[in-house]
């Protein structure tokens, strides 16, 4: 059964299959990064989706003392009145996000080199010149 | 002469400082080939003290270094690896003055390192000789694979590369491949690497693994040239003849048979052997071998080819001995390594001097030459007498117990093989001396004038060796008593 | 200071990194990398010591204890893997003085070396820290600096190589991103003790089978594809042929065996042994890409004709026995894989130096090149020639004790068909191997007398590496010792 509840996964996965496609199937080297670009941002969709929690808010402690304090973590089972989205996934997303960027300054700063030692970006060709040394 | 360990040590070590000094002293050729003699002679004297310890009924042992745990880099002399030390250590000052004499003669080019391999080549079969354990065996086994390579390799023509190729491979292949598997085999069923009166493989696996694991063993070990794995014998003949002597005669293809008696011996225990379904097997194997050798080596035109294949066969009639799996072929095989060394490197000496004074390889054109070279095709004729198996040559003895030993065993036709390489043999053995003897000498000869004697150095060598040759015919007794006390149960 | 130790091995080369970019002068930067990576191996050496001493050691980053806080978590494997890193890297930036500066053009140096100690940073993370997240980011951190330095490599394929690499190496980065989030998922931790405790109960239950088998294989796949197993191993031969030579002698030594550590992790300490043998059968997915990767990768190697690609393809054969012995899964074959890491890492670091000291001189490793080397730079061949010996497994090289436990650990189950490979292999080794010294030897040139043997700041490195492969090879009780008892952690069988 498709729950539509589950829709963002298959964001996630159609977003994932469409930059693996991309990565594979381009010779463009920039094309290649946008590909891996956008297939990084799936699995980022992905953990975000994993710590949303419907309904849930922000995990900021709530002024209110009623609560107790108490922090749900685990917000499917626990039966608090205020319900937290898991900070956790969000947290090491921002680790990802920033791996990302620097896995693509780094790629597109290869290209730029590549493209001043070859004269082109396609990958075919650059195996050409290179077989024609 | 000190702690008996210590001498082990020193007689291993000390062709390793020969080396030493042979690199150190290698601007003056007189003092380099004097260090070369000297050590050798240093170290023939320690294998004696050895040997009077053996004879005593002592067991030297050494333990060095432990590699993993339970696995020891270890030397122990016992009689088997007495056999074999006396012979290479007696064989290698003769044969460094009979190289002096070639290389010089032959004008080699490369003399330092030659004799530099040559001396570690030595450490290394000292190294066979005494190790004290599988694992110590071979590593010095391949030791002397590696370490004989330059010497195979010495003149670095495409025929040397490829002959090096045949011989690494070979040796290798069968070393890796198939030994090493059963050495680790052994362990994992054993729990143990060291060599025991009896063996140690008795009753830890099924007869149809142990009888896998001695096919293994017998095939793996590539120096005995047990046919089809004998390639690497004749490719190594490029070779100098004084490698080819020592090396191929003696040193390298001697550790190969000792290493498949002391593995039957040590490791399996003929008990084990006789029940082995394989055993029997690998006896036809090396009968084959034998007779398929000699075959080969009738149809050699050239000396050095022709002895090789005769080298080949002879190897196998250790193997023989061993797969008999009774005393008297054990006696017979261990024998046989000392009176086939004394007899072949005499044919090749022999062989190597006719090259230097003659420049003559071919059989086919030999006529004559005993005239001129009289001292040389006389040595000829006692070796080819010791290998064929006839008195008054050492070869006789050993023969006569690998026959005694196949009696044993009830296997006559293994018998008629032994008798049918003989009669082989002294075909192609003695039609050298005889057209030398009693042919005329070519009419397009090159070399009709100024023919001589081999190089004096070398001559003394020759001499020595035929005279050991015909001395072990009538004193045999040292290496039967060490063999004895290897049938009996070492010095137990 | 010995309190903080753990956190210092990482933090040290982190920081020194910007140092050494800051610096931007090639040799204030060399000191500081070399520093760096001398002090991590000072300190590598003492946590050794001191687990083999006290056992697991764990250290909470920031007082948190996990699984709220990240922790490094030093055990035997962990502790010999960044033994082996560090000593490498100690080794190879005294290498990487002369060959970076004959090689890299000199305004980039700096960077290189920051370079280099991040990528010491990252790998040294990854072996200790204890939390499955913490992994990716060493894991980009170490992968990130390896692309760059690659990239300095003077020839213009050294960029595609790198780029290459980058995708290859980020898509299984990526991979592992996804088996983390799955894990995290069905388990909601991320430290790897909890893991290990919460996954059996998970599968047990029932429900989250599959998502566990998912994640499982996501990571096999990342990691496999960050290791070069075959046939995921693509991007390893050109990274290895075109970057700098002081770069693939490190890289070739360090950075595939700790993604085989991580391997090691994943299956035995974060999965178990239970279900990554008996639930997901690895043995039969690895053992047979393990065999085929000896085969096939040993006969490539054959055919090369640059040395440096040639030993590319031979380390992709080799990291087959190290991922073979883990496929059996036996106390016996991990701790022949762990050895084999150590063993492997000394031989191969010293045969791309010994490339390296080539290059230096004669500006190029093809095999037509090299003739005449045996003779115009003894040192150097000689050193190619020990290590040689060494890559075919010749008793007393730590080779030989590489396939003495991988033998042993594959005739104790009867597996003699593995061991029959694992000789075939070495006898590869010995054919490609070969190839190169007979065209050293016998080959004659004419510019004989005008090769000058390699300068000692290349030749004393590499020797030590060849010593050191010869030393272990034969006292090699200490090692062997450290990778049963690590493999007995791993597999939880404790002695």
């Amino acid at each position: 059964m498709i729950s539509f509840t589950l829709f963002n996964y298959w964001a996630v996965i159609v977003l994932m299959m469409v930059g693996f496609y991309t990565l594979i199937s381009r010779d463009n080297l920039v094309k290649k990064l946008i590909g891996l670009n956008i297939f990084q941002t799936s699995v980022i969709m992905m953990y975000v989706s994993i710590g949303k929690i419907t309904g849930g808010t922000a995990p900021i402690l709530m002024e209110s003392g009623d609560h107790g304090g108490e922090v749900a973590v685990d917000a499917g089972h626990a039966a608090v009145e205020v319900l937290y989205s898991n900070p956790i996934p969000h947290v090491l997303m921002l680790t990802a996000i920033v791996v990302g960027v620097a896995t693509l300054a780094l790629g597109l700063s290869l290209v730029v080199r590549i493209n001043e030692a070859y004269g082109t970006i396609e990958e075919d060709e650059i195996a050409r010149k290179d077989n024609a040394r | 002469m000190g702690d008996p360990g210590m001498i082990v040590l020193f007689t291993v070590l000390l062709p390793v400082v020969g080396a030493g000094l042979v690199l150190l002293l290698r601007k003056n050729e007189n003092a380099r080939e004097a260090a070369t003699l000297v050590t050798g002679v240093v170290t023939f004297a320690h294998v004696l003290a050895l040997l009077r310890l053996v004879r005593a009924g002592e067991t030297p042992r050494l333990d060095i270094v432990q590699i993993v745990p339970d696995v020891w880099l270890s030397f122990e002399v016992e009689p088997l690896g007495m056999v074999f030390a006396l012979v290479a250590g007696f064989l290698w000052p003769i044969t460094s003055l009979y190289a002096i004499g070639y290389m010089r003669g032959h004008q080699e080019e490369n003399q330092t390192r030659f004799f530099f391999f040559f001396a570690i080549a030595i450490a290394g079969a000292m190294g066979v000789a005494f190790s004290g354990n599988l694992f110590t065996l071979f590593v010095f086994y391949e030791f002397l694979t590696f370490c004989t390579v330059p010497l195979v390799t010495h003149h670095q023509t495409e025929e040397a590369k490829k002959s090096g190729r045949i011989y690494l491979g070979i040796l290798l292949t069968t070393s890796v491949g198939l030994q090493l598997v059963a050495i680790i085999w052994t362990w994992v069923l054993a729990g143990t690497l060291d060599f025991r009166t009896g063996g140690i493989l008795a009753g830890t696996a099924s007869t149809g693994v142990l009888s896998a694991i001695l096919v293994l063993y017998v095939y793996g070990v590539g120096k005995a040239a047990l046919m089809p794995f004998h390639r690497w014998l004749p490719a190594a003949m490029v070779a100098p003849t004084p490698v080819s002597a020592l090396l191929h005669a003696v040193a390298v293809v001697k550790a190969g048979v000792f290493t498949v008696l002391k593995i039957a011996v040590y490791v399996f225990g003929i008990d084990l052997l006789q029940t082995l379904t394989t055993t029997t097997w690998l006896a036809w194997a090396a009968a084959a071998t034998i007779i398929l050798g000699s075959l080969v080596a009738f149809q050699k035109d050239n000396l050095k080819a022709r002895l090789a294949y005769s080298t080949i066969s002879q190897l196998s009639y250790i193997v023989l001995g061993a797969m008999l799996a009774n005393e008297m072929g054990i006696i017979g095989g261990g024998m046989h390594i000392a009176m086939h060394a004394f007899g072949k490197i005499t044919l090749f000496f022999a062989a190597g001097g006719i090259m230097v004074a003659a420049h003559e390889k071919k059989i086919s054109r030999m006529h004559g030459l005993g005239r001129t070279m009289p001292i040389t095709f006389g040595a000829f004729l006692i070796g080819s007498l010791s290998i064929i198996g006839l008195p008054p040559a050492g070869g006789a003895w050993s023969k006569w117990f690998l026959g005694m030993g196949t009696l044993e065993a009830d296997q006559l036709g293994l018998l008629a093989v032994l008798m049918l390489s003989s009669l082989l043999g002294l075909y192609y053995l003695l039609e050298v001396p005889v057209k030398a003897f009693f042919f005329k000498p070519l009419e397009d000869a090159h070399h009709k004038d100024g023919i001589h004697e081999s190089p004096t150095p070398s001559l003394i060598a020759i001499c020595i060796t035929a005279a050991a040759t015909m001395g072990l015919f009538l004193w045999p007794d040292l290496f039967y008593e060490l063999m004895q006390m290897v049938v009996a149960g070492g010095a137990q | 200071m010995s309190q903080n130790l753990p956190a210092l091995l990482v933090v040290v080369p982190m920081l020194l990194a910007p140092i050494a970019a800051l610096l931007n002068r090639s040799g204030p930067a060399w000191v500081v990398a070399a520093g760096g990576s001398w002090f991590a191996f000072g300190a590598a050496v003492q946590l050794l010591r001191r687990v083999m001493t006290e056992g697991v050691i764990v250290y909470s980053l920031g007082g948190w204890a996990a699984p709220i806080g990240i922790e490094y978590r030093i055990d035997m494997v962990s502790a010999f893997v960044t033994v082996i890193v560090t000593s490498i890297a100690a080794v190879g930036v005294i290498y990487a003085r002369v060959s970076v500066a004959d090689e890299i053009s000199e305004d980039r140096h700096a960077l290189f070396y920051a370079a280099f100690l991040l990528n010491v940073c990252g790998l040294l993370g990854i072996a200790i820290t204890g939390d499955v997240f913490n992994v990716f980011v060493f894991l980009e951190i170490s992968s990130l600096s390896a692309y760059s330095m690659i990239a300095l490599g003077h020839d213009r394929r050294a960029l595609t190589a790198a780029f290459q690499y980058l995708i290859m190496g980020s898509v299984g980065a990526t991979f592992i991103v996804i088996g983390i989030g799955l894990l995290f998922v069905m388990t909601g931790t991320l430290g790897m003790m909890d893991l290990a405790q919460r996954i059996p109960e998970v599968w047990a239950s029932g429900e989250g089978d599959r998502t566990i088998a998912v994640a499982f294989t996501f990571l096999t796949v990342g990691v496999t594809l960050k290791l070069a197993l075959f046939p995921l191993h693509l991007w390893l031969p050109n990274a290895y042929t075109y970057a700098p030579s002081a770069v693939t002698g490190y890289m070739a030594a360090t950075s595939t065996k700790v993604m085989v550590y991580l391997l090691m992790r994943f299956f035995f300490t974060v999965f178990g042994e239970q279900f990554s043998f008996d639930r997901m059968q690895l043995d039969m997915v690895l053992m047979p890409l393990a065999l085929v990767a000896i085969l096939a990768m040993s006969l490539v190697a054959i055919y090369q004709t640059n040395v440096k690609r040639l030993l590319a393809f031979s380390s992709v054969a080799q990291i087959g026995y190290m991922v073979l012995g883990i496929s059996l899964g036996s106390v016996l074959g991990v701790a022949a894989g762990i050895i084999h890491l150590f063993n492997h890492a000394l031989m191969k670091g010293a045969l791309f130096m010994a490339m390296g000291c080539v290059m230096y001189r004669i500006g190029s490793v093809r095999i037509e090149d090299m003739k005449g080397l045996g003779k115009a730079m003894p040192w150097t061949m000689a050193a190619f020639v020990g290590a040689g010996l060494s890559m075919i497994g010749v008793p007393l090289t730590v080779g030989f004790i590489s396939k003495w436990y991988l033998v042993q650990a594959a005739l104790a189950q009867g597996s003699w068909f593995v061991a029959a490979i694992v000789m075939v292999g070495s006898l590869m080794a010995l054919i490609y191997i070969w190839k190169v010294i007979e065209v050293a030897y016998f080959e004659r040139r004419e510019d004989e007398d005008e090769i000058q043997e390699a300068p000692l700041s290349l030749l004393v490195p590499t020797w030590a590496l060849v010593a050191a492969s010869f030393w272990f090879g034969i006292d090699a009780g200490t090692t062997s010792q450290v990778a049963i008892s690590a493999a007995e952690t791993l597999l939880g069988v404790m002695p």
